[in-house]
Order: structure tokens, then C-alpha cells, then sequence
């Protein structure tokens, strides 16, 4: 018989706040334990969470990304349960009315293209982490990461197979990327997974026992658990193996196995209920219009323009739209310099080759497109040559406060239209050259490069190549 | 047996004493639970930041019952203030000695208004949203107010006007215009409405209180009627479930973790929970827990949780048609002048029955003025109206 796998998402995402969703404090990954903490987030009575409006933004936009439904009062609620992570034993999260429902989001795999169905995002908070010390046989508490606030979208059991939980785990990434709203880091955490799996006869409409892997944090975990479970699952059905039961297993990506979790771990009632403390949210027409004017231009839409308006190649246009940074830079640069081509170029071999060389993310492109364009332009009209215009893109990358016009003259790499002086040093070059001059003149072609190099050299790359050639053929053919 | 947990050296002529519910930087609170004992907050309340900026010291802090649920703050585990077998009240006794204008206490379950009657002191429970709760013990978030005793209508009325007003750290803080408009004195009460249903039940010396008081208000020529309502009644057991829901997930903080009580008899996180736990909390506290727990339950939720929310939108409506022809309801507060230790020792659970008078108000966050041993319930921001006209009848219950 042949089967088919039923799998579902829930997938959490940090999103990129600078505070915390009900203190004001620093929601920013990376600082030592605890000191992005105040009573509120530590779990001490007597402080009231404020809701942090950015989140709702934040929300409302992820859920405009997917096409969702945005509900116009939404509500939060308190979620029970205990553990050292949490300081008050709940967590606020939206269990009644969540910020947004009902959307789509659309993935393309070697099968073609699938509109993956959206249940819900909720916003919530995020729990602290525990640090186990090994040496002290002890545990400590780092609440920097109680109360960041975190979206969590939940998909239909909409996905078939590994390939298609990639593929939309990266569109995912790219949409909310685009939106700015999340940094979207499975290594950083700032991305974190549920995966609920089920296997049925192919063709069937009844679901199989669903089991779910709980926290995966990297693709290649989730493709492994995906391909592991779905055999476990089908040797089950098949010679009866093992029971199937409805449960939360933990993937150990080591071992490359799943295992059930302790029933206590996974039984809990969390008795949801409205959190009195926090008042309905309620989105009014001027909130909702502004939120939605400032979407994104989506990736597809980008591929279009920059092909049929900008007239780039569709391979330049791929590139670009990996990611929003690139866009933007790419963009701010052509407003400049007015060359779409010229610019989409400097993105692609030099921006994007230095970006991997230093095995940075497309993302971390910190270059100010504008500087970028008028180094283009510098490129362009001939006042800088080439070589010596990557030497200051170079440079821009370590201070992103670099103006190329003023860098170009404080540091001489401004062309120089001196006839006379490339005349003179080519004289002198000639003279110092004998050797390779005897060369050329022998009828060695490849001699000429070599004399040509040194000139430039002694230029310091200020000069035109044409005209550098110019008067260097015509001083050794005057010889 | 102590009525202060913490005393200040602050001699002053405007001085307020706060409750132990209500957390100050420089004293220790506890809210009357050994899980808190010696507690210092980082912070302090907003009430008290207020008070100090209105120019009051604060004198120190009075003893409350566990989580301030129970009757008169038998529950505390300082011990059980009383005075010959009667119960006493921490706040109102330090009333009584003199030299503090007001108690500042949270209003939970009744007790600082069950304090005040069987005192003869006044107390108002200003409307829900009229005075900051941060720096407050959460306990019924949905319903507790922080609420002002003191010898008289006058005094109550000026520290009110001390605390009162809009807060951006309290999500549920109302308006500037709101909280203005809880202190003003522009409207009176004219017509007043002594619900039956709410009446019944008590006994011969409150009867006597809720006469005289009737008395005193129709001789200054408010009309005073008697009228049936028997939704409100149904306030108490809705109320208790709110209170209880809402209080099992806010101390399911104190674990023995991060501060607090920590049990020294564990081997593994779960018997540091519950050893923790089990040793720290009184009975009357552990069992609203397990109430509350119970209400909230998956299979509870619907039946039990949900139908209590919408029990509170019935009974607000319930006062809405009273007070579109009355401007406040005249109640008695308990059903007794005086409770023993051997009351509360027959029945842990009094104060979950004896709120039958005191639940309207707390579930619908509605003012009430308590004077001359009963209470009179107004409709939203009338505070100043009722405790103008309880100094018609304060004195009735010396
Ligand atoms: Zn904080």
C-alpha cells in the first residue's frame, strides 16, 4: 500500500522588538543572564503588564504577510503551568480571539506549486531558559528571554512531505524577513518548530494517529524527524511494530531517533482564561490602514518590476530578491547612479561575494545603498577606476560612515586626466623595462601586459586602461 | 498578637497606615502568608507614591488575613487577631489607637468593608479602575480595589481624592476624567433602594443598623424603598468562582524558586513546588486554590468559569435597571455585628458565604461607602455622592 504523510506547523517566532511585550525592557538576544530583567518580567506581585503596541504592529503585519483574516479586537490570556522558566507559573499568551486567522501562504516545490492554509497567529511572551551547571551539579535561571514577544503561526495539516516543510518554512522566513518584523534565526532560536505528523493510505480522507515533535531548531532536524517518523509510523501500520498513540515526542537529532516524552511532561491542563489585566486590543480603521500601507513589496512583485521595468535578467533579479536587505540597498544604489545593470552587478559579484566570503547573511548587509550608488556613479564617469572602487567598497564595509567622494580624494584614488604625467611614466617604465621592451618588440605580445601592469602600478590605477594603452602602444611603436 | 507587620518612626499629622497587601520599598509585605514572610519589594505601590506626594507618611503597614480573602484577617499567619473570642481587625484597631488619619487596604473578598461595619468606621471601595493597583498583591485582579477606611466620611473622602487617578502602569487604570469624576461632589443621592433578597438573612442588631440608617436618610429627605432583586444574591457564588480562578493562577507564582518561602525537604523540582507550597499556605488559601484550579479545568471551563463571567454581566445589569431609578442600593455588609474565633473555626469557609453582601460590589466594581454598619452601593464614579450622604447616618453605628 502506499501512504501518504499529513504534517502540520506550529512554528514560534521571536519577533524583533526592541522591548519586551509587557515591560519595557531590552528584548534584544545576547546580553549576560538576567540583565535584561525587572520585576515585572521576573515574576515579582505588584507589577500590571502594559501591552507594547509595536507587538500588535508586529503581529498584525505577520498576519497581513500570510493573507490572514486580522481580528479587529483581539484578546489575551493566561496559560498555566509550571516550571522554573516561568516565573509566574503562566504564560500570556491568545488562546480566545488571536490577532489574526484564516490566511494562505503560497509554496513551490519540485511538484509544483501549494497554497498552505493558515488556522491562526497568536501573539504571547516568551519563557526564560534554564542553564544547567554541570561542575555544580546545580541550575540557574536566565530570565532575559521571559517576555519577548514571540508570534506563533499554526498551519493546517496542509504539508506532504519533508520537501514541502521547507519550502515553507523558507517562505515563511523570506515574508516576515521582507516585513521586518522577525529575524526568523533557527540557530539563534529566534525560529523554533512543532511538528505534527500523521500517516494515512494514500487517497484516504481519515487522518492516522498524529504524534508531535516538539521545539525543533534546525531544518536538516525537522527533514530527519519528518523522514524518521513517517517510517516509524508506516512499520507500525504495517507489521505492527508498535501501538500509535496520540503523543508528544522529543526528537534527539544525535541518536536520529524520536522518543516519547514522560507522560507528566506532556499532560497538562492550562486552564486558559481571559487575563483580566490586560483590556481587549481593539484595531480601529486608522491602525489597520496605516499597518497595511506599510507592507512590503513582495518578493514576486520585486522579480517583476526589476525584470520588466529595470530591465535586469532574470538571474540578477533572483538574486536580489533573496533577501529585502539586498533589495533595498540594490534599490537606494540605482537612484543614485541611474544604472540598473551597473548597480544589480555590484550587488551580485562584489556585495553579495563579500557577504558569503564572511559567511554572513544576506541580512547583515549593513552598506548604506546610497553611498553605494554614488560609488557606482564614481565608477561609472571614469573618476575612479574599477580596481580601485572595490578597494573602497572594501573599505565601506568596515565603516559604513564612508562618503566614496570624499574617501576617493583623501586617499588618491581619484583618476587623473594628466596626459603628461602617464606620458612621463611611461617613459620612465620603458626605460626600466628594457628587457620586456626587447621583448615586444621581438614580436612577444604578452610582454606588453607586463609593461602595462607597472604603469598602472606607478599610477596607483588613477588612469584610464584605454588610455593608458593608447599611450603606451604608441610610445613603443614610435620606438 | 500585632496588629502592625511594620511600623515606621514617622511622626507626622497627616499619617496613613497601609495595608499588607500593598507593597512599600522600605518595609517588608507579606499579604499575611508565610510564603512572603519578610518579602521586600523593589518597589512601591503607586498608592503610596501618591499619598507621600499628598504629603502623608506612611505610618506603617496593618496585618491582613492570608491573600486578604478571609473575614476580618483571621487568616494571617501572625496569628489570629481577637480580642476575648471576638474577631478583631488589624486595620481597624490601629484606627481605633488614634493618630492615623486612613488604612489603605485592598478590598478582595469584603474584609476591609466587613472591618469598617462591625467598627462603626466609614470605608469607601472607590470604582474598579479609580485607583492604580500596581504595587498591589494580585489576587481578584478582575474585581479588587484598593479601598480607604477610616474614622469618617470626611477623612475617607480627602485620602480618596490623595490616590485617585489615571495610571499608565495599570492596563485597567480608567481615564484622568473618569477618575475625576469618582471624586467629585456635584450629584447626591435623592432616591435610595434596600434590595430584600439581600436583606434577609441577618441578624436582629443589623436589622437595627439598616433601620437606623434608613431612618437618618429619609429624615434629610431621601426617599428610601424597598425593592426585589433576587439576581443579586447570585452575585456571591459567581464571584467566588472569579475570585478563586483568578487567585489560583496569580500565587501559582510563589514556587519556592525566585523569593519566598522554599521548603528545605526536597529532592527534585516537583517536591520543591509542592512542599513548598503545602508548607507555606493556609488551609482556607490552599482550598480556594483547588477551587479555582477546578474552575478553570477543561472540562469545567465552559460550565462553571465561563457561566460566572456571564453571571457578572447579569448582575451589572441588574444595577443598571435599579439605578435608572434609584441612586444607590442601602445594604447591610454581614449578617452579624461580630464574629467569634469559634465561628470561623466552625465554618473555614464564612467568608465565602458571608460575601453574599459584599460580592454585588466587588464583581461589578461598583463604589460602596460603608458607614453606621452598612453599606451603600452606587452606580459608577458616585463615590463622592454616597460618602456625602453616609454622613447622614456614620454616627449610627457608635
Ligand atoms: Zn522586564
Amino acid at each position: 500500500m502506499r501512504y501518504e504523510t499529513v504534517i502540520g506547523l506550529e512554528v514560534h517566532v521571536e519577533l524583533a522588538t526592541k522591548s519586551k511585550i509587557f515591560c519595557s525592557c531590552n528584548a534584544k538576544y545576547g546580553a549576560g543572564p538576567n540583565e535584561h530583567v525587572c520585576p515585572a518580567c521576573c515574576g515579582m506581585p505588584g507589577m500590571l503588564p502594559v501591552v507594547n503596541k509595536r507587538v500588535v504592529d508586529y503581529g498584525m503585519k505577520a498576519g497581513m504577510m500570510l493573507n490572514c483574516h486580522i481580528n479587529r479586537t483581539t484578546t489575551f490570556d493566561k496559560k498555566s503551568y509550571y516550571y522554573p522558566d516561568l516565573p509566574c507559573a503562566y504564560q500570556t499568551t491568545q488562546w480566545f480571539a488571536p490577532v489574526a486567522v484564516n490566511g494562505t501562504v503560497e509554496i513551490e516545490t519540485s511538484k509544483g506549486k501549494k497554497s498552505v492554509r493558515i488556522k491562526q497567529i497568536h501573539m504571547e511572551e516568551d519563557a526564560g531558559k534554564l542553564v544547567h551547571d554541570i561542575a555544580e551539579d546545580t541550575t540557574h535561571v536566565d530570565f532575559n528571554r521571559t517576555s519577548v514577544p514571540l508570534i506563533e503561526i499554526v498551519s493546517q495539516p496542509d504539508l506532504s512531505s519533508a520537501e514541502e516543510v521547507e519550502a515553507y518554512l523558507e517562505r515563511l522566513k523570506m515574508l516576515l524577513r521582507y516585513a521586518k518584523v522577525a529575524e526568523c534565526a533557527m540557530e539563534h532560536g529566534t525560529m523554533r518548530c512543532d511538528v505534527n505528523l500523521s500517516v494515512r493510505p494514500e487517497g484516504s480522507d481519515k487522518l492516522g494517529v498524529r504524534t508531535e515533535m516538539k521545539n525543533m531548531n534546525s531544518i536538516e532536524a525537522i527533514k530527519h524527524a519528518i523522514e524518521y517518523e513517517t517510517a516509524r509510523h508506516i512499520d507500525a501500520i504495517e507489521n505492527g511494530t508498535e501501538v500509535l498513540v496520540q503523543e508528544t515526542r522529543r526528537w534527539d537529532d544525535i541518536k536520529g531517533k524520536s522518543f516519547a516524552m514522560r507522560n507528566k511532561e506532556t499532560a497538562g491542563d492550562y486552564r486558559y482564561f481571559p487575563d483580566p489585566n490586560v483590556m481587549p486590543v481593539v484595531i480601529d480603521d486608522a491602525w489597520f490602514d496605516s499597518i497595511q500601507a506599510s507592507l512590503p513589496e513582495l518578493p514576486e512583485e520585486k522579480f517583476a518590476r526589476y525584470t520588466e521595468e529595470l530591465g535586469l535578467s532574470e538571474y540578477d533579479a533572483t538574486q536580489l530578491i533573496k533577501s529585502i536587505a539586498l533589495c533595498e540597498c540594490f534599490e537606494a544604489a540605482y537612484a543614485v547612479c541611474g544604472n540598473a545593470k551597473d548597480a544589480a552587478n555590484w550587488m551580485i559579484s562584489e556585495i553579495m561575494s563579500i557577504l558569503n566570503k564572511r559567511q554572513m547573511t544576506y541580512d547583515m548587509l549593513s552598506i548604506n545603498g546610497t553611498a553605494l550608488g554614488e560609488l557606482i556613479k564614481l565608477v561609472m564617469d571614469g573618476k575612479v577606476g574599477r580596481a580601485n572602487g572595490k578597494k573602497i567598497l572594501a573599505a565601506m564595509f568596515e565603516d559604513t560612515t564612508i562618503e566614496p567622494v570624499a574617501y576617493a580624494e583623501a586617499n588618491g584614488y581619484v583618476m587623473s586626466n594628466d596626459t603628461g604625467l602617464v606620458e612621463k611614466v611611461v617613459k620612465e617604465v620603458i626605460a626600466a623595462e628594457e628587457k620586456a621592451v626587447a621583448d615586444y618588440k621581438g614580436g612577444k605580445e604578452k610582454a606588453l601586459m607586463s609593461i602595462f601592469g607597472r604603469c598602472m602600478k606607478e599610477l596607483k590605477g588613477n588612469c584610464d586602461p584605454q588610455t593608458l594603452r593608447t599611450i603606451l602602444t604608441d610610445t613603443l611603436n614610435k620606438m | 498578637m500585632k496588629f502592625y507587620t511594620a511600623k515606621t518612626d514617622a511622626a507626622a499629622d497627616r499619617m496613613v497606615v497601609v495595608d499588607d497587601m500593598i507593597l512599600t520599598k522600605e518595609m517588608p509585605t507579606a499579604a499575611g502568608s508565610k510564603m512572603l514572610d519578610g518579602y521586600m519589594s523593589l518597589f512601591d505601590a503607586e498608592v503610596v507614591t501618591r499619598l507621600q506626594q499628598a504629603g502623608y507618611a506612611i505610618g506603617g503597614k496593618a496585618d491582613v488575613g492570608e491573600f486578604a480573602i478571609d473575614m476580618l484577617g483571621e487568616t494571617s499567619y501572625n496569628g489570629t487577631p481577637e480580642a476575648d473570642g471576638t474577631l478583631v481587625n488589624a486595620s481597624a484597631e490601629i484606627l481605633k489607637e488614634g493618630g492615623v488619619t486612613a488604612v489603605v487596604g485592598m478590598d478582595v473578598n469584603g474584609s476591609v468593608r466587613r472591618a469598617a461595619a462591625v467598627n462603626g468606621l466609614v470605608s469607601v471601595k472607590p470604582t474598579y479602575g479609580t485607583v492604580s493597583r500596581y504595587g498591589t498583591i494580585p489576587v481578584a485582579c478582575s474585581g479588587e480595589t484598593v479601598s480607604v477606611m477610616a474614622k469618617s466620611a470626611d477623612e475617607c473622602f480627602e485620602v480618596l481624592k490623595a490616590i485617585a487617578g489615571h495610571d499608565d502602569k495599570d492596563g485597567t487604570s480608567l481615564s484622568e476624567e473618569q477618575c475625576a469624576a469618582a471624586t467629585a461632589q456635584d450629584a447626591k443621592v435623592c432616591r435610595v433602594a434596600i434590595v430584600k433578597s439581600l436583606t434577609d438573612g441577618v441578624d436582629a442588631q443589623t436589622a437595627e443598623k439598616l433601620a437606623a440608617a434608613k431612618a437618618a436618610l429619609s429624615a434629610n429627605g431621601v426617599e428610601v424603598c424597598e425593592i426585589e432583586e433576587t439576581k443579586l444574591s447570585a452575585a456571591r457564588i459567581a464571584w467566588n468562582i472569579l475570585m478563586s480562578a483568578e487567585l489560583c493562577n496569580n500565587v501559582s507564582r510563589y514556587d519556592g524558586v525566585k523569593y519566598g518561602y522554599r521548603s528545605q525537604n526536597f529532592t527534585n523540582i516537583d517536591e520543591l513546588y509542592t512542599n513548598s507550597r503545602t508548607e507555606a499556605f493556609g488551609d482556607l488559601l490552599k482550598t480556594a486554590i483547588l477551587f479555582g484550579s477546578d474552575t478553570l479545568s477543561t472540562e469545567n471551563y465552559m460550565k462553571v468559569y465561563d457561566k460566572a463571567l456571564r453571571m457578572r454581566r447579569v448582575i451589572a445589569e441588574a444595577f443598571d435597571a435599579i439605578f435608572a431609578q434609584y441612586d444607590a442600593v442601602l445594604a447591610p455588609v454581614c449578617a452579624k455585628t461580630a464574629y467569634t474565633t469559634e465561628d470561623v473555626k466552625a465554618d473555614r469557609y464564612l467568608s465565602f458565604t458571608e460575601n453574599l453582601y459584599t460580592a454585588p460590589a466587588s464583581i461589578t466594581g461598583l463604589p460602596t461607602v460603608v458607614a453606621g454598619g452598612v453599606q451603600l452601593i452606587g452606580k459608577a464614579f458616585s463615590e463622592g455622592a454616597l460618602l456625602a450622604a453616609a454622613k447622614l447616618f456614620e454616627k449610627e453605628g457608635e
